[in-house]
């Protein structure tokens, strides 16, 4: 009986299999059929998926999931391949490729797919999308994500994702867009732009912008799935690529961290850090390590040097805010966006104290018009609080309370205004 | 109690439409609900059945043959064959199918036990 409990205990797929499966099935279909078919693609490994739904449920799964569902995908498109009504000679000659026996045990199969899904990558990239466009056909074709979980990850609705992507396709189409992995002069630019989808990607899931925990993570899971994919091919094994990876898995080891159980968010300060997971924190540093190679620079260095600076603190308060003010000034140089700005004036507090704190967020008023952001006045607020300027406190934390939508967010500045009207009622019972 | 044998008709849930992600989710449901029938010794049998297939009957005198069908969520998708003390435990144990979500129906029958000789 015991083989049999052992049979019953491996039943469980890898995570996001049949997603990641999805990506890899729909890239090589994509560069067999030609990219305007892509949408056929998609619906010939959506059959293969629930092909396999059927099978496996009743808990036996084949040796090799993927080989088996590539299988069932290249044969559900040969047969549409053959009810189309002219079969014409170019059919004859994809229906050809697809027939191809792969040998799987030789990991060349394997190979072939890695290139097929970083030629996708290159092109739903590809610099003349829009990025909106770029990043919702990124989650369609390469990470297996519906319409529906699109929509909801973004807290926008479907019609809007269903523009999105019919706009990427469009201009795949009128682009003539071609299935390849750039080379020449070419791959440099192209490549930022990859890195670029996938750092938007992994900050739109990363960023507490609003609703659910659970969505927003799994964003974060694909960006880094994806950027590992890219580096692990030769044109991906640029620092700037180690340093993205390094960055996203340095801020993604904090995530168990990063909210109380009443789902208020919790500042780093407050972060219970035993819960951080330093097995990603050993690896993005390792990718850090791995970025410091050559000359350049980049925003994802700087970034991801800042990240470790925080994972290597033992506190808050033992943090290396020196270090991290100083990539700060560096960074302010690449990336001048508020809430860089705005992080660096909390590094200055924390280097300067908290009035040259207040200083370095009203020189960035002067500079930009924030009015409507609520994080600076989330900051000030905290500078004020600091310096036992209460007033002035409550005032910030209640703007900022105004201007947010973040459930958490509210949660956290309202249990701010609590703590400092108990400051005051201690205060007039003491003066009493 | 002597066990009795039942079998759960699955119709429907062939679940057309499911992402990715929520075609995993409900397979691993389904790894669940097998896996525990079977650490409770009562799973002895299950099968899914392709879609489509033939009917056969006996019109105007001769042999009439239909389908496939259409309608998905009237096909019968596959079976399980379990063990139950009752009629009533066998719907209890049903009540974790997983499709009901999708529109999946259960159908619960007795088996009977074959003349012993």
């Amino acid at each position: 009986m015991a083989s049999n409990q052992d049979h019953i205990e491996t039943k469980k797929l890898v995570d996001h299999l049949f997603r990641h499966e999805a990506g890899r099935m729909v890239s090589m279909l994509t560069r067999v059929f030609g990219i305007d078919r892509i949408d056929l693609a998609e619906d010939v490994v959506q059959e293969a998926l629930l092909k396999a739904l059927q099978q496996w449920r009743f808990g036996q799964i084949p040796d090799n999931p993927s080989a088996w569902l590539m299988r069932v995908a290249k044969n559900q498109a040969l047969d549409v391949l053959r009810r189309e009504q002219s079969f014409t000679e170019k059919q004859e000659s994809i229906a050809g490729e697809i027939e191809q026996p792969h040998s799987r045990e030789d990991g060349m199969f394997d190979e072939e797919i890695r290139d097929d899904q970083l030629r996708m990558m290159f092109a739903c990239c590809h610099p003349s999308i829009p990025p909106d466009s770029q990043i919702a056909l990124t989650l369609k074709t390469l990470c297996g994500f519906s319409v529906t979980e699109i929509a909801k990850a973004f807290l926008t609705n479907e019609e809007t994702i269903y523009k999105r992507l019919t706009r990427a396709k469009e201009k795949l189409r009128e682009e003539r867009i071609a299935l390849e992995i750039p080379a020449g002069l070419q791959l440099a630019s192209r490549r930022l732009s990859v890195l670029r989808t996938l750092y938007l990607l992994f900050n739109e899931g990363y960023k507490a912008s609003h609703g659910e925990e659970l969505v927003r993570r799994e964003l974060c899971e694909e960006a880094i799935y994806l950027t590992r994919v890219l580096t692990e091919h030769s044109v991906g094994t640029t620092p700037a690529a180690y340093a993205l990876l390094a960055l996203m898995l340095l801020h993604a080891a904090r995530f168990p961290a990063r909210v109380n159980d009443d789902g208020s968010l919790l500042l780093l300060r407050n972060q219970d850090r035993s819960l951080w997971d330093q097995r990603l924190i050993a690896e993005g540093l390792r990718y850090l390590d791995l970025s410091a190679s050559g000359e350049e620079l980049t925003e994802y260095h700087l970034q991801a040097g800042i990240a470790a600076c925080h994972c290597l603190a033992k506190s808050y308060e033992e943090t290396n805010w020196k270090r991290i003010l100083q990539l700060y000034d560096l960074l302010v140089g690449i990336d001048d966006s508020p809430i860089v700005l705005l992080n660096r004036a909390v590094a200055v507090a924390q280097v300067h104290g908290p009035e040259e704190g207040v200083r370095a967020v009203e020189e960035l008023r002067g500079r930009k018009s924030l009015e409507g952001y609520h994080l600076l006045y989330a900051v000030l607020g905290e500078f004020y609080f600091e310096l036992r300027r209460y007033e002035d406190a409550a005032q910030n934390f209640r703007r900022a309370l105004q201007l947010t939508t973040v459930q958490a967010e509210q949660l956290f500045l309202s249990k701010k205004l609590e703590d400092i009207l108990n400051i005051h009622l201690n205060y007039e019972a003491f003066i009493r | 109690m002597a066990k009795k044998n039942f079998m759960f008709i699955f119709h429907g849930g062939y679940n057309e439409g499911l992402s990715p992600q929520e075609a995993q989710k409900n397979m691993e449901q389904w790894f669940a609900w097998v896996e525990k029938l079977q650490k409770k010794g009562i799973y002895k049998a299950g099968e899914p059945l392709e879609k489509g297939g033939k009917v056969l009957s006996f019109r105007n005198g001769k042999i009439a043959i239909d389908g496939p069908y259409a309608e998905t969520k009237e096909l019968v998708a596959g079976y399980f064959l379990l063990e139950a003390d009752s009629l009533d435990e066998a719907v209890e144990i049903a009540k974790e199918y997983p499709d009901f979500p999708y529109g999946g129906r259960v159908e619960v029958r007795e088996v009977m036990p074959l003349p012993t000789r």
